[in-house]
C-alpha cells in the first residue's frame, strides 16, 4: 500500500510536470549532500574571483557543504560561462555571472545568453563613473558635458576597457542619452581599467569611464578626480561623487554586476534554498566588510530579481552596442 | 622610530614567520615545476590569504613569488626548461653551463644575484618608491610603444644563431599573438570559430610547450647523451663572491634596468630578464662566449629579474597601478586586508609599509639557504635516468597547462606547441625568440594602436613628447647599428687597399 501510494504520488507529480525537477532531491535527502562547484569564467586574483571566493567561502558555512572556487577562464569569458549552461542542473554545479553575459551574444561571440541559466542571486553591481585628470579644467560633470557638446567629433578622447568592454558601452550609453552620436567621444581601447587610469594620469586621456573603485587609488593620490556615477544614487562609499541625474538631469544608469546561477532546469527547492543561502551571505557582517574593504557596490537581487536585472541590461547594452557599431547581425 | 620597532614587532608575529616560511617553500616548489609560474603561485594563495592577518597574507605573496622567480631558474639550468617565463631569456645559457659541469655554479649564480636583485629592487623602493612612481606615471602608450619595440629588438641579441632566423621566430610569435579578440579592435581574428581561441594564446602554454615538450620530444629521438660524471655536488656559494667581483659592473646595471622595467606598469620580470641579459650581451667584453656556458649573462639578468618584482610594487602600492601580473593580484589582497594603496599608505600606515620593506628583504635572505636546500634535491634530477625522468615532466606540463584555466584546451596547446618547437629547433631556429615575440606581441600592437588613436593618426607624437624622443633615439639607433657596422667594415678594407 505504502509503495503503491508513493507511485500514486509520484504519477501525480509527473502530471504536474514537476516529477523529472524534484526526483534528484529526493533522492539524495537534503541539499546539498556533498560538495558544490563554483565555476568562475574570470582567472584567480581578479574582483570576481575574490568576490565568488568569499560568498563560497560563506555558502559553505551556510549549508554545510564545501563550495568549492573553479577557474574556468579562455574564450574572454565564454568558456567559463558555458561551462556553468552545460553543467549537470543538479545543483552541484553553480557558477558566477557577469555583465558580459548579457554583451557576447550581441558581439557574435556566442549563442550562449541569459536564457541558457536558472538565475539565483544578484550579489554586486558596480556603476561606472566619470573620471578626469586632476589638472582638467572641467570642475564638474556640467562643465565636462557642455565641453563634450561643444567639441569637434573625436576631439575627446576616452578610455577604461577594450573595444566594446562593459566601460566603453556606459560612455556610449551616456552619450546617446546627451543626444550626441556613440563615436562623439573616440574610445580608446586599453587592457583594463588600471592602465587607462594610468594614462589619464600621464596625460594622455582625457577621460575614463572605470567604476570608482578600480579608480580609487589614483584619486586619493590627488592625480584624478571622479566628476559624477552613472548610478540612480550615490554610492555610501564614495559619497561626494554625484550622480548623472542630479547634475544633469539624465536618468541615464548602468554597470558591472556579478550574479550566481546554474544551469537552466534546476530543481526548484534546491534553487530556491541556495536562493535564501545567498540572501543570508549577502547579509552577513563578513560579507559587507569584505565588499566595503574593495569598495564593491551593493546590490541585492533574488532569482527574479536577477531574471529582471538580467533582460534590463541586456536590452540596453544591446541598444548601446548597435548604436556604437558593435554588435553583429 | 617608534614606527620602525612597531613594524619589526608586525613581522615577528609567529603568524606572519610561519607565513613567511610556508610560502617560502611553496614558492620554490611552484617556481622549480615548469608549467606553474610566479603568477600562478600568487593567484594560488589569493583564497589563503583570506584566513591570514594583513601583514601575514601580504607576506606570503612577497615571499612566494620571489622564490618563485628564482626557483624558476633550476628546471632551465637541469633541463633546459624554464621553469617561469623569466627564466626563459637565459635558459640555453645555464643549460650549457650544466653541460660544461659547472651546474653548481649556474644554479648559485641563480639563487645569489637573484638575492641580490631582490635586495637591490627593494632597497630602490625603500628610497626612491615617490621617484619611481612619478617616472611610471610619466609614461603614456607612446613610450610603451618604443620600450615594447626595443624589448623585440632583444630576440636578434638573444639568439646564437643567424639574426635572419631569430627574426623568423620573434615574427611567428608575433603572428600566434594576433590570435583572439584580445586586440585594440575587439574583433576575434584567428580563431577559426573556436570560443577557446577567444582570449588568445597564453605565454604559459607556448612556453612549456615550445621548452619542455619539445625537449621530451628530442629526448626521444635521440640516444642518450653520456651521463654527466658522476660526482658530489660542489659548493653552491662558492664562485659567487669572484663573480659578483668579476661583473660587478653587469650585476649592478642588471639591477637597475631590473628596477626601471619593474616599475613601468604592464612590463615584467620576464621582460627585465630579456633586456637585460640582451644588454649584457651587447655590453660585454666577450660576447662570443654567450650561449657556450659563459656566466656573465646569467648574473646581469638572474639580478634583473627579481629586481624587477621589487619594484614593481612601487606604483602598485603607491597608485593601485599593477607593475606586472603579481602586483596586479597583490593589489586585490591590499585592498581586501584594508591597506589601501595610496599615499596615505605610506604616512598614515607607516609600520605596515616598514613592516613589508622587512618583509622583502627577510625573503631575499631565507632564499638563500632555502634554496641550497633546494638545489641539492633538484639537482638529484641529473642523476635519474632519463626514461623516468620524461614522463614526469610531461605530466608535470599537463598538469601545469591545465591549472591555469581548468580549461583542457591549453593541454591541448601545450602539445600543439611541443611540435612547433621540436620543428624550429630541429631547423635552427630559436624557440626563445619566438616567446620573445608572444610575450611582447600584445604590447607592441596594443600601444601603437591606440597611441594613433589618441593622436587621430598622426606619427609625429611618437617623437615629440620627451621620453618617447629619447627611447625613439635609442630604438633607431639600434636598428641602424648592426647596417653601420657592416658599412663600416664594407669601407675599411677599401681603404686599406687603397
Amino acid at each position: 500500500m505504502n509503495q503503491f501510494t508513493r507511485r500514486g504520488a509520484l504519477a501525480a507529480g509527473a502530471l504536474a510536470g514537476i516529477a523529472p525537477l524534484a526526483r534528484p532531491a529526493l533522492g539524495q535527502g537534503r541539499y546539498p549532500a556533498r560538495p558544490v562547484q563554483v565555476i568562475v569564467p574570470w582567472g584567480a586574483g581578479g574582483g570576481t574571483d575574490a568576490t565568488a571566493r568569499i560568498v563560497a567561502a560563506l555558502l559553505e558555512k551556510e549549508m554545510g557543504q564545501p563550495f568549492n572556487v573553479v577557474n574556468r577562464t579562455g574564450g574572454s569569458g565564454v568558456v567559463g560561462h558555458a561551462a556553468i549552461a552545460q553543467a549537470a542542473p543538479d545543483g552541484y554545479t553553480i557558477g558566477m555571472l557577469t555583465v558580459e553575459i548579457c554583451m557576447m551574444h550581441w558581439q557574435g561571440l556566442t549563442e550562449l545568453k541569459r536564457t541558457a541559466y536558472t538565475p539565483l542571486a544578484l550579489m554586486n553591481e558596480d556603476p561606472p563613473g566619470v573620471q578626469v585628470n586632476a589638472s582638467s579644467p572641467h570642475r564638474d560633470i556640467k562643465s565636462l558635458a557642455d565641453a563634450i557638446k561643444a567639441s569637434r567629433p573625436g576631439q575627446f578622447k576616452a578610455s577604461g576597457t577594450g573595444q566594446g568592454g562593459i566601460w566603453h558601452l556606459a560612455l556610449a550609453g551616456w552619450l546617446g542619452a546627451m543626444g550626441l552620436r556613440a563615436d562623439h567621444v573616440r574610445w580608446v581601447p586599453s587592457n583594463g581599467a588600471a592602465p587607462a587610469m594610468q594614462d589619464l594620469a600621464a596625460g594622455g586621456l582625457d577621460i575614463v569611464t572605470c567604476s570608482v573603485p578600480e579608480a580609487r587609488a589614483i584619486i586619493e593620490a590627488g592625480r584624478a578626480r571622479s566628476l559624477a556615477i552613472m548610478a540612480p544614487q550615490r554610492n555610501p562609499q564614495f559619497a561626494s561623487v554625484p550622480t548623472l541625474n542630479e547634475t544633469l538631469g539624465i536618468s541615464y544608469s548602468t554597470g558591472a554586476w556579478r550574479g550566481m546561477a546554474g544551469p537552466l532546469n534546476m530543481p526548484r527547492e534546491i534553487a530556491q534554498a541556495l536562493t535564501a543561502a545567498m540572501q543570508k551571505v549577502w547579509n552577513s557582517q563578513e560579507f559587507k566588510d569584505f565588499m566595503n574593504a574593495r569598495g564593491f557596490g551593493m546590490v541585492w537581487g533574488d532569482a527574479a530579481g536577477l531574471s529582471a536585472h538580467m533582460e534590463r541590461t541586456d536590452a540596453t547594452l544591446g541598444a548601446a552596442m548597435r548604436e556604437a557599431g558593435l554588435a553583429r547581425g | 622610530m617608534t614606527e620602525m620597532l612597531e613594524a619589526f614587532r608586525l613581522v615577528a608575529a609567529p603568524d606572519v614567520l610561519i607565513a613567511i616560511m610556508a610560502s617560502a617553500v611553496y614558492g620554490l616548489v611552484v617556481g622549480s615545476l615548469p608549467g606553474l609560474s610566479a603568477t600562478m603561485a600568487t593567484a594560488l594563495l589569493v583564497p589563503v590569504t583570506f584566513y591570514l592577518s594583513p601583514i601575514a597574507a601580504v607576506a606570503t605573496i612577497i615571499t612566494a613569488s620571489a622564490m618563485a622567480i628564482f626557483s624558476g631558474d633550476i628546471p632551465g639550468a637541469l633541463m633546459r626548461i624554464p621553469g617561469t617565463p623569466a627564466s626563459a631569456a637565459y635558459t640555453d645559457e645555464s643549460y650549457a653551463m650544466t653541460r660544461k659541469g659547472q651546474a653548481e655554479l649556474a644554479l648559485g649564480a641563480g639563487l645569489w644575484f637573484s638575492a641580490i636583485g631582490g635586495i637591490v629592487g627593494t632597497l630602490s623602493l625603500v628610497l626612491m618608491a615617490p621617484l619611481l612612481a612619478e617616472m611610471a606615471l610619466s609614461f603614456s602608450t607612446f613610450e610603451y610603444f618604443w620600450l615594447a619595440f626595443l624589448g623585440l629588438m632583444c630576440a636578434t641579441l638573444v639568439a646564437r644563431s643567424s639574426p635572419i632566423k631569430a627574426i623568423a621566430s620573434m615574427l611567428l610569435g608575433l603572428l600566434f599573438a594576433c590570435v583572439g579578440m584580445e586586440n585594440p579592435g575587439g574583433v576575434p581574428r584567428f580563431t577559426f570559430g573556436i570560443a577557446d581561441l577567444l582570449g588568445g594564446i597564453e605565454v604559459i602554454p607556448a612556453l612549456v610547450g615550445v621548452f619542455a615538450v619539445s625537449e621530451v620530444m628530442r629526448a626521444m629521438t635521440t640516444p642518450e647523451p653520456p651521463p654527466l660524471p658522476r660526482r658530489r655536488f660542489g659548493s653552491i656559494l662558492a664562485g659567487q663572491w669572484g663573480l659578483t667581483k668579476k661583473y660587478q659592473w653587469p650585476m649592478w646595471r642588471g639591477n637597475i634596468i631590473g628596477i626601471i622595467i619593474g616599475v613601468l606598469p604592464g612590463a615584467g620580470a620576464d621582460m627585465a630578464a630579456w633586456v637585460s641579459y640582451a644588454m649584457s650581451k651587447r655590453f660585454s667584453k666577450e660576447p662570443e662566449k654567450f650561449g657556450t656556458g659563459h656566466p656573465e649573462g646569467l648574473v646581469e639578468a638572474g639580478a634583473s629579474n627579481n629586481a624587477s618584482l621589487a619594484s614593481g610594487w612601487v606604483p602598485a602600492l603607491l597608485f593601485g597601478i599593477p607593475g606586472d601580473t603579481i602586483t596586479a593580484i597583490a593589489i586585490g589582497v591590499l585592498y581586501m586586508k584594508g591597506l589601501n594603496p595610496g599615499p596615505t599608505l605610506f604616512t598614515e600606515r607607516a609600520s605596515s609599509m616598514y613592516a613589508l620593506y622587512i618583509i622583502f628583504v627577510l625573503a631575499n635572505i631565507i632564499m638563500i639557504p632555502l634554496g641550497i636546500i633546494m638545489i641539492r634535491v633538484a639537482s638529484l634530477v641529473l642523476r635519474a635516468p632519463r626514461a623516468a625522468v620524461m614522463p614526469v615532466i610531461v605530466l608535470l606540463c599537463a598538469v601545469g597547462a591545465f591549472a591555469t584555466g581548468n580549461n583542457l584546451f591549453s593541454v591541448l596547446l601545450v602539445g600543439m606547441f611541443g611540435i612547433v618547437g621540436f620543428v624550429m629547433e630541429r631547423n635552427g631556429y630559436p624557440v626563445a625568440a619566438m616567446v620573445l615575440g608572444i610575450v611582447m606581441g600584445t604590447m607592441v600592437e596594443q600601444s601603437f594602436v591606440t597611441s594613433l588613436i589618441k593622436s587621430d593618426g598622426d606619427v609625429l607624437p611618437f617623437f615629440e613628447r620627451p621620453v618617447s624622443s629619447v627611447l625613439a633615439a635609442m630604438a633607431i639607433a639600434a636598428l641602424l647599428w648592426p647596417a653601420g657596422v657592416w658599412v663600416a667594415r664594407r669601407l675599411r678594407p677599401a681603404e686599406a687597399a687603397r
